[in-house]
C-alpha cells in the first residue's frame, strides 16, 4: 500500500505525465482508502482550473493595455532608419 | 504608416495582456513585448501563413521562455537544493512516520461569485509570488503557459524527474499557501 507522501507524489506527476498501469492501479486503490489525499487531489485540480481561468481573465481584459510611455519607447525602438 | 507600426497598433495591447499573464510583472511584461517586436521586425519571417497575432504570439512564448532560462541561471548557488530527487525539507508535510499527512488537506473550490473570485485570484498570485524564483518560473511555464514537460526541461536544462520533483514543491506549497490564505 502507497504511503501518503508518495501517493501525493503520483497525483502531482499524473498532471505532468502518463501514470504506468501499476501507478495508476496503487494509486486508485490509495484514493479509494484515503479521504486525505483524494482532497489533496481535488485541490491540485482546482489550482490547475483557477490558474488558467485567470490566465483567460487577463489575456481577455480589455481594459489592461500598454502605457503610453511604453508604447512611444516600443515605437521608437521599431522604427527602422 | 509601416507594417511594423501596425503590429504595436493593432497587437501590442494584446500582446502585453499575454506577457503580463504569465509574468506578472509590468515592466517585464513591456520589454518582452519590445523584444517580440524587434525580433519580428528583424527575421521579417512572416509570410502570412497565420494571422500576424497568432505569429507574434509565437514569438512572444518564446521569449518569455527565453527570460525563464535566464532567471533560473541566474539563481544563487542555495537554491539548487530544490531540485534534488530527494527533496530534503518536504517531510514538513510529512513528519512523524511519514506515511500519512501531518495536516489534513482541506476542502475548498473555486468561488463562482465575481467578487469573492477576485479576492481568490489575488490571493492566488500572492501565493504564487511567494514560490521561490526558480519554482514559480517553473510552475508559470507548466501551468500558464502550459508547455508540456519535454520543452521545459529542455528550456531550462534540467531532467524530468528534477522537473517532476519541482512540480511537486511548487503545487504543495501552493495549495498550503491557499489554505492559510484563503480558507481562513
Amino acid at each position: 500500500m502507497l504511503s501518503c507522501k508518495e501517493a501525493s507524489r503520483l497525483i502531482s506527476q499524473s498532471l505532468d505525465r502518463q501514470l504506468t498501469v501499476r501507478e495508476r492501479l496503487s494509486l486508485r486503490f490509495h484514493l479509494l482508502l484515503c479521504d486525505m489525499c483524494t482532497t489533496f487531489r481535488r485541490q491540485l485540480s482546482l489550482i490547475r482550473v483557477a490558474v488558467r481561468r485567470y490566465k483567460t481573465q487577463i489575456e481577455n481584459n480589455e481594459s489592461i493595455r500598454l502605457s503610453e510611455d511604453a508604447k512611444l519607447r516600443i515605437s521608437n525602438s521599431i522604427k527602422i532608419d | 504608416m509601416s507594417e511594423q507600426h501596425a503590429w504595436l497598433t493593432e497587437h501590442g495591447d494584446y500582446l502585453y495582456r499575454f506577457a503580463l499573464a504569465r509574468l506578472r510583472d509590468p515592466h517585464q511584461a513591456e520589454d518582452v513585448v519590445q523584444e517580440t517586436l524587434l525580433a519580428a521586425i528583424q527575421n521579417q519571417s512572416f509570410e502570412g501563413k497565420s494571422a500576424p497575432r497568432t505569429w507574434l504570439t509565437g514569438i512572444l512564448k518564446h521569449k518569455i521562455i527565453d527570460l525563464m532560462r535566464k532567471q533560473v541561471r541566474e539563481q544563487p548557488m542555495e537554491d539548487i537544493g530544490e531540485d534534488l530527487p530527494d527533496e530534503p525539507g518536504m517531510d514538513e508535510f510529512f513528519s512523524g512516520d511519514k506515511r500519512h499527512w501531518d495536516e489534513a488537506p482541506q476542502k475548498w473550490d473555486v468561488p463562482e461569485n465575481d467578487l469573492e473570485q477576485k479576492q481568490f485570484f489575488i490571493t492566488l498570485q500572492a501565493c504564487m509570488d511567494r514560490l521561490p524564483k526558480k519554482l514559480a518560473s517553473l510552475f508559470m511555464l507548466r501551468e500558464v503557459q502550459e508547455e508540456d514537460n519535454e520543452e521545459i526541461c529542455k528550456a531550462l536544462d534540467i531532467t524530468a524527474t528534477n522537473a517532476w520533483v519541482m512540480l511537486y514543491r511548487a503545487r504543495m506549497s501552493l495549495r498550503k499557501c491557499m489554505e492559510l490564505n484563503w480558507l481562513s
